[in-house]
């Protein structure tokens, strides 16, 4: 399966323009774990950098030799049909998946050149880095502010004026500022569904991460909503780095820059979003876009 | 529930007293208590509370049959003692040696002018005299005592030690004790006088006497102040009713008990349910939410934490008899002797005890012992309630296990927490088999005082649950305390619905501050 180094170099030459490179584009079998171990796709200064991460829930696996890396300041989704653990794999990259217990990781994942699932790694600095969005709007049932201020409460912010300034500012890139500006400090808890969860993102921007992982953060929304948070995340891609998951496959071809393709714990196929939906390189790719399965 | 409520609220209200003329002559004066039909003669009877103990029985059952005619003399008069409870009957004169009584146009009016005047004579010089005379027991019975027991004690030390009887230091504490018993005698003497002062001027007070006459025409001599109200109950209008209910139902909620229980007020039983509540509260409320916290948030599933959760849901369900002896086991003899041991030793010497016997501090916490696990319970609950995505929201923004819990779950929870304090405190208030083996008492004054610490946790104390059964069982006289079984029964529901629904009204505004929405 090995390819002649020459057609790998002028695909790299190619691939300049998309900054991506696929070894062995589209030819491992499906099923055929290395083969789609052995497809990289080859981003530069990627900001995680994933290598043959296993993940096991006790017995049982749910990851198998997933490799990929994440471009910074684009928008990756992660795809695939329910089950697949893409949602596992995004847990991963903030280590929500301590919470669990008899969960276990093997290969490496690297931010910025440190491993994530170190043991001596601060998980706390690293949740303030990569923030995350939840699949159902989980604001904390006190004051909006006080939901934008908890992030920076916890890490020890104590200053009204800073506390203040960052409330304001998270608020309005998340779009939600001229809606609740009058009515800080009513519960949050009184907000709509959209409004709830574009509260989330402020309180997850509110710390300035460099990452924030979204976890289907439109499955509970209704359409008008969905499109609000879709334009949100097409802003923030300016300043932060976003991976996704979505079974909305038009939301995937329309919000992310790379999508990453997963089917039962493996990783399939991985590349730019447009590359992805016009031709995949993979036949179960190609089926799962167009819904002939999953 | 009903029935309380109908004979509790009832006891105060001023019925008329009927003259009830019998068949064979002889006349009554007294007011129905109830009716029946005998269940053997099947004859209709009525039952009459006619007083006067010191003659008999204060009830008289009598046969509807008998009756020949029932009038309502308009100066009838019925009676408060401080002796013999009620009297009821007519008012002959007063008789006021000793006493300079304004002149008033009924007897009425003067017995109640003399009345004051007698109790203001009481209140000038027996009340000083008698506050003197336990001032001077207070300090016989505990400073000097305690100061003669600790010099023995040192003396007996000393001695056991090996040092030899003119040892310098002996010497100072005989002198101190010489000292100590020479000044015992002096107080003693002192209160000796007192007392006998005391009986002449009370005899020569006594000689202002109200005096009386009853149905049956037999005579009685009062003294004025051995009376505490006098009412007509034949005048009364409906407002004067109202007034007299007012006064009784004050009397009821602050003044102690009269007469073995049997009349008087319930004030120190009051409070000392009260206090044994909160004790139990400040005790066992923050344990048992540290403890759910534990459980439900840090326990590993081991087999050990398992069996403790095992452990907490069947202590629910023992007896509370078996706390009350788990209680004068553990607390009173083990911790309170222990205690004891260490604070006291001359006083354990002496086979004295200050936390080795039955005292608030055990009773309110073998009631938090007893009602710990439902505080366990719900607060484990209330935290397994909360939606994962909150908690994990926080975790996402980098917050610790620690502070997730302090800023997150306990607010939320806290509704859940309060429910199970409600629960606690309900059981708690009821409950009286625990504490009869661990300090509950017949009579004790309340345990607080104006000297430090203000709330004596050493001292005995009266409990309304505790005070029903002894006035419902233990009385000498369980005829003439029913009424007042039926009000204490009342006011002790009165007391828990309060307290919980204080604790409710406070669950409702955290439930608005902190509620969970429906997702």
């Amino acid at each position: 399966m090995q390819q002649p180094t020459d057609e790998v170099a002028q695909s790299a030459q190619q691939a300049a323009e998309e900054r991506i490179t696929l070894k062995s584009p589209g030819e491992a079998v499906f099923g055929d774990t290395a083969g789609a171990a052995s497809q990289i796709a080859r981003i530069e200064d990627p900001i995680v950098k994933c290598r043959n991460v296993c993940l096991f829930y006790g017995e049982s696996q749910a990851l198998t030799d997933v490799t990929l890396d994440f471009p910074r300041h684009e928008v990756t989704a992660l795809i695939g049909p329910s089950g697949c653990g893409k949602s596992t794999f995004l847990r991963c990259l903030n280590r929500m998946n301590d919470l669990i217990d008899g969960v276990r990781i093997t290969g490496t994942m690297d931010l910025d050149g440190q491993e994530i699932n170190d043991r001596g790694r601060d998980v706390i600095e690293l949740r303030r880095r990569v923030g995350m969005v939840f699949q159902k709007p989980n604001p904390f049932p006190k004051s909006i502010y006080e939901n934008i201020a908890y992030g920076l409460r916890i890490a020890g912010v104590r200053q009204k004026a800073v506390l203040d300034e960052a409330v304001e500012s998270s608020l309005k890139r998340a779009a939600l500022w001229g809606e609740v500006k009058d009515r800080l400090h009513e519960s949050a808890l009184g907000l709509s569904g959209g409004q709830h969860q574009r509260l989330c993102i402020a309180r997850a921007i509110a710390v300035s991460p460099d990452i924030i992982l979204m976890d289907e953060p439109c499955s509970a929304l209704d359409p008008r909503s969905t499109t609000r948070i879709e334009d949100l995340i097409g802003e923030l891609r300016e300043e932060y780095t976003i991976i996704i998951v979505t079974h909305n496959m038009q939301q995937a071809a329309r919000v992310s820059d790379f999508t990453a393709f997963l089917y039962e714990g493996e990783l399939i196929e991985y590349g730019p979003t447009k590359q992805m939906f016009t031709r995949p390189g993979r036949k179960e790719t190609e089926d799962y876009i167009t819904g002939r399965f999953g | 529930m009903a029935v309380v409520l109908y004979n509790g609220l009832g006891v105060y209200w001023a019925d008329p007293l009927e003259l009830v003329e019998l068949a064979d002559g002889t006349k009554l004066l007294g007011e129905e208590v109830e009716r029946e039909r005998d269940p053997h003669s099947e004859v209709e009877r009525v039952k009459y509370h006619v007083g006067n103990r010191e003659f008999g029985s204060a009830f008289r059952w009598v046969e509807l049959a008998d009756v020949r005619e029932i009038s309502y003399p308009d100066d009838a008069m019925k009676l408060d003692r401080t002796e013999n409870l009620n009297y009821i009957g007519y008012l002959e004169g007063i008789e006021t040696p000793g006493l300079d009584v304004p002149e008033a146009d009924t007897p009425q009016e003067r017995l109640a002018a003399a009345m004051v005047a007698a109790w203001q004579k009481h209140d000038q010089e027996i009340v000083p005299i008698e506050d003197e005379a336990g001032e001077i027991g207070r300090e016989l019975n505990r400073e000097i005592k305690y100061a003669i027991i600790d010099a023995e004690y040192r003396k007996k030390q000393l001695l056991r030690g090996g040092a030899p009887a003119d040892d310098p230091e002996v010497t100072q504490i005989d002198q101190e004790l010489e000292c100590l018993l020479a000044l015992e005698k002096d107080l003693k003497d002192r209160s000796h006088q007192l007392t006998l002062k005391r009986g002449k001027l009370k005899a020569a007070l006594d000689e202002n006497v109200a005096l009386f006459v009853d149905s049956a025409g037999r005579k009685s001599t009062i003294p004025l102040v051995d009376i505490v109200r006098f009412t007509l109950p034949n005048r009364m209008g409906f407002g004067a009713k109202v007034g007299h209910y007012a006064a009784k139902v004050w009397e009821l909620l602050w003044d102690d008990p009269r007469e073995a229980n049997q009349d008087g007020g319930v004030f120190p039983a009051i409070m000392g349910t009260v206090l044994l509540v909160f004790l139990m509260a400040i005790t066992c409320f923050p344990l048992g939410v540290l403890a759910g916290i534990y459980l439900g948030e840090y326990a590993k599933e081991a087999p050990l934490v398992r069996l403790v959760r095992i452990a907490v849901n069947n202590l629910a369900g023992i007896p509370s008899i078996v706390y009350g002896i788990f209680g004068l086991g553990f607390f009173i003899y083990l911790c309170g002797g222990t205690l004891d041991c260490w604070l006291y030793p001359e006083l354990v010497e002496e086979g004295e005890m200050v936390f080795g016997q039955g005292c608030i501090l055990w009773a309110s916490l073998t009631l938090g012992l007893l009602t710990i696990p439902v505080v366990i319970v719900s607060t484990e609950e209330a935290l397994k309630q909360i939606p994962r995505g909150v908690k994990e929201g926080s975790y996402a923004l980098g917050a610790t296990k620690f502070q997730t819990l302090c800023r997150v779950l306990v607010p939320m929870a806290s509704p859940g927490m309060m429910t199970g304090f409600i629960l606690a405190m309900a059981r708690a208030a009821g409950e009286v088999a625990p504490l009869m083996l661990t300090g509950a008492t017949k009579i004790a004054p309340v345990p607080t005082s104006g000297d430090f610490p203000y709330v004596h946790l050493d001292r005995q104390f009266m409990h309304l649950g505790f005070h029903i059964y002894d006035i419902s069982c233990k009385s000498p006289n369980v005829e003439a305390t029913k009424p007042l079984v039926y009000v204490t029964t009342l006011l002790l529901l009165a007391i828990v619905v309060t307290m919980t629904s204080l604790a409710i009204w406070l669950r409702s505004r955290m439930r608005k501050r902190y509620q969970t929405r429906a997702i």
